[in-house]
């Protein structure tokens, strides 16, 4: 193996152009690839991040039936102090399971008492929810980070349009499940930047406030939000967890609660998927330029070295050999594009986070953190290998499969 | 027992619109450790002969026992594997493999043909380098040697395995006179030397002078074959 790797060496040195040609080109496809995987991925993780640490949580769960009728803020289908119980029990015995937080989500009327607005409202304790979603203490522009009892986070828009500003007093007037209105005197504790995504033009208040505003007569909660350990266990903690809910009945015996995922809560995990696919067409073309550009090479190399292969074939080279040298060529080139791609790519991507790039999501601006993970590389570095290895088969089989005789009067 | 036996030997090549009988019933037997030439014009077969000879090409009839072996019932795999045991070939136009060096071409039949252990094969190959002369340009490229040189090494690489039979087709074809029957001279030390069997083919009637056995082709068909005394009509 040895020897035929050095003369495959030597063979793609001794066509150094060509050999530079389409290593250059591979080269450029796995940069092209590592680029777009490092930048729409930072992309990505930067928008999941932002729903799922800054609002959503990984996973939620609330009384069945809830999610259909979410853009309602329904509160006839919170749950009760009975359910709520089970449902701590439940989480408190699952070790994936980081943090939960219970909220109280409302629709009301908010005044700076000259004028009033509509807003939605969502009812937390502070700590909870800051272990469940921690990147909401960042979304605090101006004010506390820590929420206390009489406060109100208010969205940054609503803030603006209803002029006011961290300290002043505002009230909230909600309508309860019996219809009654009633009202409470609240300071702005805080502005928050308004955030692209399911709840980020939200406000946020204590929930024991949330329950005085509503006259909760017990313990009441629209939906907790749950934080994992590990994010890329969801999947799996996510069915275990729908499992053991499935088990808790109510008085009807039909399912009491619904488990629902970051996914199928937020519109972005569609734009997270397109980011999927368009990444996998990517790599499709990747393939593309790998196959062509060594297929190319590798039929040209057979054909120029037509009476080389008719005279190994005499003097009794097995045909097997003469197949794995060009594919060794092949193959070569393939680790060659591949090796120099990776370094290139990983320097760009190096270069492009020392360039500082800003980007907005909605109303946000992030700095572009591009990054790419070990097995990201040696996935596309695989890719290209194969790629190289497959192209060179058609041209290696048709070289081991020349007759000498033809082979050697070939001119 | 005779190392080439030849009986009734044809081959036709068949093409769309004819049917070309290149060698035409033809007979003879080599002996071991013999210096054999055939002659003959262009397209009178020579190649064609040595070919079916070499196991490159399997006769349409007839039956050629090379070194006991009937060659007709070798598959493309064992063809290959029985050149490698026991022919070796000298071309017209040297086909040195251009990437690997005087040394490494030598050594190729014994590293890629038969997996000589490494010191074993350095000992072949050095000693055949020496015995060609071409020590000194042992590390040089084919690109970078002259005609007889590339023939010298042509010769070695041929040798190298120690088979029973080296093949030579037209190996003077591209040398000048001088260098030609250098390498003639050389071919037959090395007979003496390894007590190979030497058949070659060539059309040059200056060449053939040094040929102990001489088989003459015309048309496909053995002319003669006679015995022939060595440095008969030398031109230098």
């Amino acid at each position: 193996m040895t020897n035929l790797l050095k003369i495959a060496l030597r063979n793609l040195l001794r066509y150094r152009r060509r050999t530079l040609l389409t290593a250059s080109l591979i080269t450029l496809g796995v940069v092209f690839v590592l680029v777009f995987v490092a930048v729409t991925g930072s992309f990505k993780a930067m928008m999941i991040a932002q729903n799922t640490d800054a609002m959503l949580g990984h996973l939620q769960i609330h009384r069945k039936g809830y999610v259909a009728a979410i853009d309602n803020l329904p509160l006839n289908l919170n749950l009760k102090a009975g359910a709520i119980d089970r449902l701590d029990k439940i989480l408190a015995e699952q070790p994936e399971i980081a943090a939960w937080s219970p909220r109280i989500k409302f629709g009301a009327m908010f005044s700076n008492f000259v004028e009033t607005t509509n807003i939605r409202l969502n009812g937390v304790e502070p700590e909870r929810e800051l272990a469940t979603v921690p990147l909401l203490a960042e979304r605090v522009l101006e004010g506390s980070k820590t929420l206390a009892r009489g406060e109100l986070w208010l969205p940054e828009l609503l803030a603006k349009g209803m002029k006011v500003k961290v300290g002043d007093p505002v009230v909230v007037v909600a309508t309860n499940q019996d219809g009654s209105v009633n009202g409470k005197q609240l300071l702005v504790g805080g502005i928050l930047e308004s955030a692209t995504g399911p709840g980020g033009r939200d406000g946020y208040l204590h929930l024991e406030d949330a329950a005085e505003i509503l006259r909760l007569q017990g313990q009441e909660v629209s939906e907790v939000a749950i934080r994992l350990h590990d994010f890329r266990r969801l999947a799996a903690v996510s069915e275990t967890l729908a499992g053991r809910l499935a088990k808790e009945l109510n008085q009807q015996e039909k399912p009491l609660f619904e488990l629902h995922t970051w996914e199928k809560l937020s519109p972005f995990f569609n734009i997270a998927r397109m980011i999927d696919v368009m990444t996998f067409f990517i790599k499709l073309m990747l393939i593309a330029i790998v196959l062509v550009s060594i297929m190319n090479v590798m039929i040209m190399a057979v054909y120029e070295r037509i009476r080389e292969i008719g005279t190994m074939a005499a003097i009794g080279t097995l045909p097997g050999k003469i197949l794995a040298l060009f594919m060794i060529e092949g193959f070569s080139l393939g680790v060659l594009g591949a090796a120099a791609g990776g370094i290139l790519g990983v320097l760009l991507i190096g270069g492009l986070n020392l360039a500082e790039i800003s980007y907005d999501f909605g109303r946000q601006r992030f700095i572009l953190e591009a990054a790419i993970d070990f097995r990201e590389l040696a996935v596309i570095s695989v890719i290209v290998i194969i790629g190289a290895v497959v192209a060179s088969l058609q041209p290696a089989f048709k070289a081991a499969r020349l007759d000498p005789i033809k082979a050697l009067r070939h001119v | 027992m005779a190392l080439v036996e030849a009986r009734q030997l044809v081959k036709t090549y068949r093409t769309e619109e004819v049917e070309v009988t290149a060698i035409r019933n033809v007979s003879f037997t080599i002996e071991a450790k013999s210096f054999v030439s055939f002659v003959g014009p262009s397209g009178s077969g020579k190649s064609t002969l040595l070919n079916m000879i070499g196991c490159l090409d399997p006769p349409t009839s007839g039956s050629l026992l090379v070194a006991g072996r009937d060659i007709q019932g070798l598959d493309r795999r064992g063809a290959a594997r029985f050149r490698g045991e026991t022919i070796g070939f000298i071309f017209q136009d040297f086909n040195l493999l251009p990437v690997l060096t005087v040394y490494e071409n030598i050594e190729y039949p014994l590293l890629m043909v038969r997996e000589t252990p490494a010191g074993e094969r350095r000992q072949r190959v050095l000693a055949l380098i020496e015995a060609v002369g071409m020590n000194e340009q042992r590390d040089k490229y084919p690109d970078q040697l002259s005609g007889g040189q590339k023939q010298r090494v042509a010769v070695a690489r041929a040798l190298v395995a120690n088979p029973k039979l080296v093949l030579a087709d037209e190996p003077t074809a591209n040398l000048d006179h001088q260098t030609a029957f250098r390498v003639i001279e050389l071919m037959k030390k090395m007979r003496d030397e390894f007590a190979t069997t030497f058949i070659f083919s060539t059309h040059d009637p200056k060449v053939v002078g040094e040929a102990e056995i001489v088989h003459t082709l015309e048309d496909g068909r053995l002319k003669n074959s006679a015995p022939h005394t060595p440095g008969g009509p030398r031109h230098d």
